[in-house]
């Protein structure tokens, strides 16, 4: 009864960028039943990566990000309602309003939330924001507009370092304080990390690494930090950029498999129950998934990735209301981008996976590079600055499972382009912020620990 | 009317930021910055630079109604 997947009712939970686009493309694959998408937030879906960029910049207002529909998917929009659980035998999603909404199929698109700062009352002194929502990028952009004297950073990932850039093109002082080595580090490994610190240094920002922030001051209103190395900041702003949460504790009783690092789904975006069993009728995308990927060793991915949001919900879409020989796998290979300090940061592949680097074009002097990954003799990841056009051809390298490191390939080669070095990917446990990719599985360099005689 | 440019595709090849300067901008030498509300008089630039668009990155549209409940 391939047929009735047209039809029936669909329940998306999530109202961002994974959900509306699911729901444009259920109407697109054919969809004609009843679509209704609950979404927490008050607002219809919006676009979060210009509330780190346009909105601190003072470019854009924090209320104008609302996302395009490609077409209008025709749906009943549940906004402001926050869903509180899901019976997988009775097929109902239970809302905080006491109403459950009935399914045939369920789409779980919860996406993340800020980490919080863990001290509720240092959190909710005046002047404390962290950058996730519309009305946290309004308020603070409102703040760097009025002019403080200095804004503390608490975490050097991709927000955070955002967050630095914005303060200091408005010419505002800031400091960014960051557990591990160096900005980034999480994200792209060691060496080029130290590119990040270099370019944050050279524009002014006060950067503090290898050191944790240990409490928040002030009496109603935030005016300084201690840090575990002795030392204090005076600043009237902080933004606390410690990575996300998911979006996974109203699942906690529904018998699904969900937890800190996603839910966990197949390949074709279908979730897990608690005992590894595939769900039929129960689908996940975005953020809060957990999926295989044969490129990475069929590693469980959690992406927090813009891209991996359009792309699952595609996926998901399609598997929704098709029948199991027609279904999809959701296969494409991770990538990111990043404005900052001036310089375009884009990666494909999964940089944390990966033993050696190369610099295959560019240098680091240049400020213009890319720089390719390896892991066990094959390229599994690259990252350009200011080379976007780059990209394609290292995808290409990493689909085919190229040998690392790279052959020729490029007229601009880099002098050092044989030269690999070691990757020097951190162990996440030692980030202040989580990493925007968690290879769920062990980490390649890891899977031996040396124990040698004192 | 609403607009999102996909960074993912974007490659700075900047045929928009010359099809519609006050709606896209180069942040440094290839990262785009772009206003995610589109002013009306700026619409039809916006088309152009969308359909100009060699990796075809940039989508218009209305947002989600304000009848949603």
């Amino acid at each position: 009864m391939p047929g009735d997947l047209k039809d029936g009712r669909i329940v998306i939970v999530g109202a961002s960028l994974a959900g509306l686009r699911a729901a444009e493309a259920l109407r697109e694959e054919g969809f004609t039943g009843s679509l209704t998408v609950v979404g927490d937030e008050p607002h219809p879906p919006y676009d979060r990566p210009p509330l780190s960029k346009q909105v601190l910049l003072g470019q854009a207002t924090a209320d104008s990000t609302g996302l395009p529909m490609r077409q209008d998917p025709n749906a009943d929009w549940r906004l402001g309602v926050r869903a509180t659980g899901v019976d997988l035998l009775a097929k109902q999603v239970l809302l905080e309003d006491g109403e459950s909404l009935p399914y045939d199929r369920l789409l779980i698109a919860t996406g993340t939330r800020a980490r919080p700062w863990p001290n509720p009352a240092e959190a909710a002194l005046d002047g404390v924001f962290a950058l996730r929502t519309r009305e946290d990028a309004g308020g603070l952009a409102q703040r760097l507009t009025a002019g403080p004297e200095r804004v503390l950073v608490i975490g050097g990932g991709f927000t955070g370092s955002e967050i630095a850039s914005a303060c200091r093109e408005r010419g505002l002082e800031v400091t960014v304080a960051e557990r591990g080595p160096a900005p980034l580090v999480g994200a792209l490994g060691g060496t080029l990390s130290k590119l990040a610190a270099a370019m944050q240094r050279n524009h002014g920002v006060d950067l503090r690494t290898g050191v944790t922030v240990t409490a928040l001051n002030g009496n109603g209103s935030f005016t300084g930090a201690e840090l575990s190395d002795g030392s204090r900041v005076d600043a009237d702003v902080c933004v606390v950029a410690l990575g996300a949460v998911r979006n996974v504790e109203w699942l906690a009783e529904s018998g699904l498999a969900a937890g800190p690092r996603g839910i966990a789904c197949d390949a074709g975006c279908r979730a897990f129950n608690m005992y590894g069993i595939v769900t039929d009728d129960v689908f996940v995308a975005g953020d809060v998934s957990r999926f295989p990927h044969p490129l990475f060793g069929y590693q469980m991915l959690s992406l927090e990735h813009w891209g991996n949001a359009v792309e699952q919900a595609e996926v998901a879409a399609h598997n929704m209301v098709n029948p199991g020989p027609l279904q999809r796998p959701h296969l494409a290979v991770p990538s990111f981008w990043s404005t900052q300090f001036g310089l375009n940061i884009k990666s494909v592949g999964v940089p944390t996976y990966s033993d050696h680097v190369v610099i295959a074009q560019g240098s680091l002097e240049a400020r213009r590079l890319a720089m390719v990954y390896g892991y066990q003799g094959r390229v599994t990841a690259a990252v350009t600055v200011d080379m976007a056009k780059a990209l394609d051809y290292y995808r290409h390298l990493i689909e085919t499972a190229a040998p690392f490191p790279p052959p020729p390939g490029a007229q601009d080669r880099a002098v050092a382009a044989d030269l690999a070095i070691p990757s020097d990917v951190p162990d996440p446990k030692g980030l202040s912020h989580g990493p925007t990719v968690a290879l769920t599985g062990y980490l390649p360099d890891r899977r031996l620990t040396l124990v040698q005689p004192g | 009317m609403q607009t999102v440019v996909d960074l993912t595709r974007c490659q700075g090849y900047a045929q928009c930021v010359f099809l519609a300067p006050e709606v896209f901008q180069l942040h440094g030498e290839e990262g785009l910055l772009y206003a995610t509300a589109v002013p009306d008089d700026q619409v039809e630039r916006v088309r152009q630079a969308a359909a100009a668009c060699p990796v075809q990155a940039i989508l218009l549209g209305e947002e989600v109604s304000a009848g949603a409940r």
